[in-house]
């Protein structure tokens, strides 16, 4: 067979399988199973992850019976949902600012959640809808973008990891998958953000923010932004913002991830206390401006309406 | 859409050595957004009485205006205090008076009753939405939080606490209970209730 054909004459999902296992020859012996389960990382080399189906009629309804939570608050299996998460481009590069609550209906059912995935050196990517689809299919993505590394002496490009996560994505669409995420990193181009999300859609632009307290950020964070930020007005705003929407939402708080992409690949800056912002500020670190972020805090004797302790006393 | 979680909002009361406190959240939310951070839910009845309740917050706030006039009506007939237990069947007639209906709040009190000796001996009691009374002996509670309270509370409870104790039981039932509350918190207040004094303190809580 002329090899050279079979490499560059289709792009079909089997000859992308085929050439993998080509390439992967040597692991033959073992079969999917072997390695623990058929969607386990250890056989991603075949191509894409299979999955177990419940064996009913229809199973994507079967699951959406038990797990769509606005048709039936009482369902059995409950996803995390609510969330907020921010993501901007700016001069200095891409400031990536997240929440770490999980809620199970009202139950806070988790205050140190890790909700930016680290894809990558170059690469994060932001956890919102559930939590499991994100984990699972950022770090599907990471090891893909490790073989497109290996493949073409390069490293992937934000646009490319993100369309191939949303390509991904909508392979899955009406089966159930819930993801807000945001792709962030630097490549030949500069900073990127991009919004990719289970519906399908893909977005390129300056800002985002996702989730349920997205409202709230979006607020602050519009209110603050400028292309010619500094690094470190640049975070005071991330962090600021992601207070406003652990403050005000319900189900968004506990504390702030903080992460900076540069040139270099990302840096993470710090984890910050929501309560411990709105009392006393972030504490002494870049950016900030030493004043606590709470408004009742900040206004404390100010109007009549809101007397100092003691006079109130 | 649950219409006893829209506001958001617990309340909790404890039993203790000769007193009892009487605490709530101050969150008054609409759904997920939080609105306000100074929303009491316990309100003083008599010098030794005290009413929470939790749910709707219009509720809240008719009931608390019809059962002030309720108890000042009650008051100038009798020409006397009303006593705990005919506060906390007061409480129940009124909200059976809207069986089909209701006001949707659950009410907590908290108060002490004076004994013919003239000691004053502690009361707690809580009821449904439509004025099934539930007298507890050690602590009642009410709200959004209230599963996460009921563990809490059976954990950290115990009997006889003097006043100083029973404000370090409730505060840190209440503040570690609400915190696994997605819709209460915010901060809290406690009125410690004892025969001579009413000590009322508002509690630095998680703003998130």
């Amino acid at each position: 067979m002329n090899t050279f054909v079979n490499q560059f004459s289709t792009s079909s999902a089997l000859s992308v399988i085929k050439k993998a296992q080509a390439v992967t020859d040597d692991d033959e012996e073992f079969s999917d199973a072997a390695w623990g389960s058929e969607a386990g990382f250890g056989s991603l080399a075949k191509g894409v992850p299979s999955f177990s189906v419940p064996a009913v009629q229809d199973p994507t309804s079967f699951l959406r019976l038990h797990t769509d939570d606005h048709a039936d608050p009482n369902c059995r299996i409950k996803i995390q949902h609510g969330t907020t998460t921010l993501a901007f481009r700016f001069q200095g590069g891409v400031i990536v600012a997240v929440d770490s609550r999980a809620t199970a209906g009202s139950y806070i059912a988790s205050g140190t959640v890790k909700k930016v995935i680290e894809i990558n050196p170059y690469l994060l990517g932001t956890m919102a809808g559930g939590a499991a689809d994100c984990q699972y299919w950022e770090t599907y993505l990471g090891i893909q973008c490790r073989l497109h590394e290996l493949r073409n002496r390069e490293r992937i490009s934000v646009a490319a990891a993100s369309k191939y996560l949303s390509n991904l994505v909508y392979g899955y669409k009406g089966m159930g998958l819930s993801m807000g995420t945001m792709i962030c990193g630097w490549d030949k181009t500069g900073p990127a953000v991009f919004y990719v999300d289970s519906d399908g859609s893909r977005l390129k632009g300056d800002l985002f923010s996702v989730g349920s307290g997205s409202t709230f950020a979006y607020g602050v964070l519009d209110q603050g932004y400028r292309w010619d930020l500094t690094d470190e007005e640049a975070q005071e705003l991330g962090r600021r913002s992601i207070y406003a929407a652990g403050h005000r939402d319900a189900f968004s708080g506990n504390t702030c991830n903080l992460y900076h992409v540069k040139e270099d690949g990302w840096r993470f800056i710090g984890n910050y206390d929501i309560t411990k912002m709105h009392y006393d500020g972030p504490g002494d670190v870049p950016g900030s401006t030493k004043v606590a972020y709470g408004y009742d805090v900040r206004v404390e004797g100010r109007t009549s309406s809101n007397p100092p302790v003691a006079a109130a006393a | 859409m649950s219409i006893m979680e829209y506001n958001g909002g617990s309340v909790i009361a404890m039993v203790g050595k000769g007193c009892v406190a009487i605490g709530s959240d101050l969150r008054l939310g609409n759904q997920a957004l939080t609105v306000a951070t100074n929303f009491e839910k316990v309100f003083p009845v008599t010098d030794r009485i005290y009413l929470g309740m939790s749910g709707l917050a219009t509720d809240v706030a008719t009931l608390r205006e019809q059962f002030r006039f309720r108890v000042n009506m009650y008051q100038i007939k009798e020409e006397r205090d009303i006593e705990p237990e005919a506060f906390a069947h007061l409480v129940s007639s009124t909200l059976y008076e809207r069986r089909f209906g209701p006001y949707f709040i659950e009410p907590v009190i908290g108060g002490l009753w004076k004994t013919q000796g003239g000691e004053y001996k502690p009361y707690i009691a809580a009821a449904d939405l439509i004025g099934c009374l539930n007298f507890a002996k050690d602590f009642v509670v009410a709200g959004t939080a209230s599963e996460k309270l009921f563990g809490v509370a059976e954990g950290l409870w115990e009997p006889d606490l003097e006043p100083e104790d029973l404000f370090e039981t409730i505060s840190q039932t209440l503040m570690n209970g609400v915190d696994r509350d997605a819709y209460s918190g915010w901060g809290a207040i406690i009125h410690i209730v004892t025969p001579d004094k009413v000590v009322t303190r508002t509690l630095k809580g998680r703003m998130d």
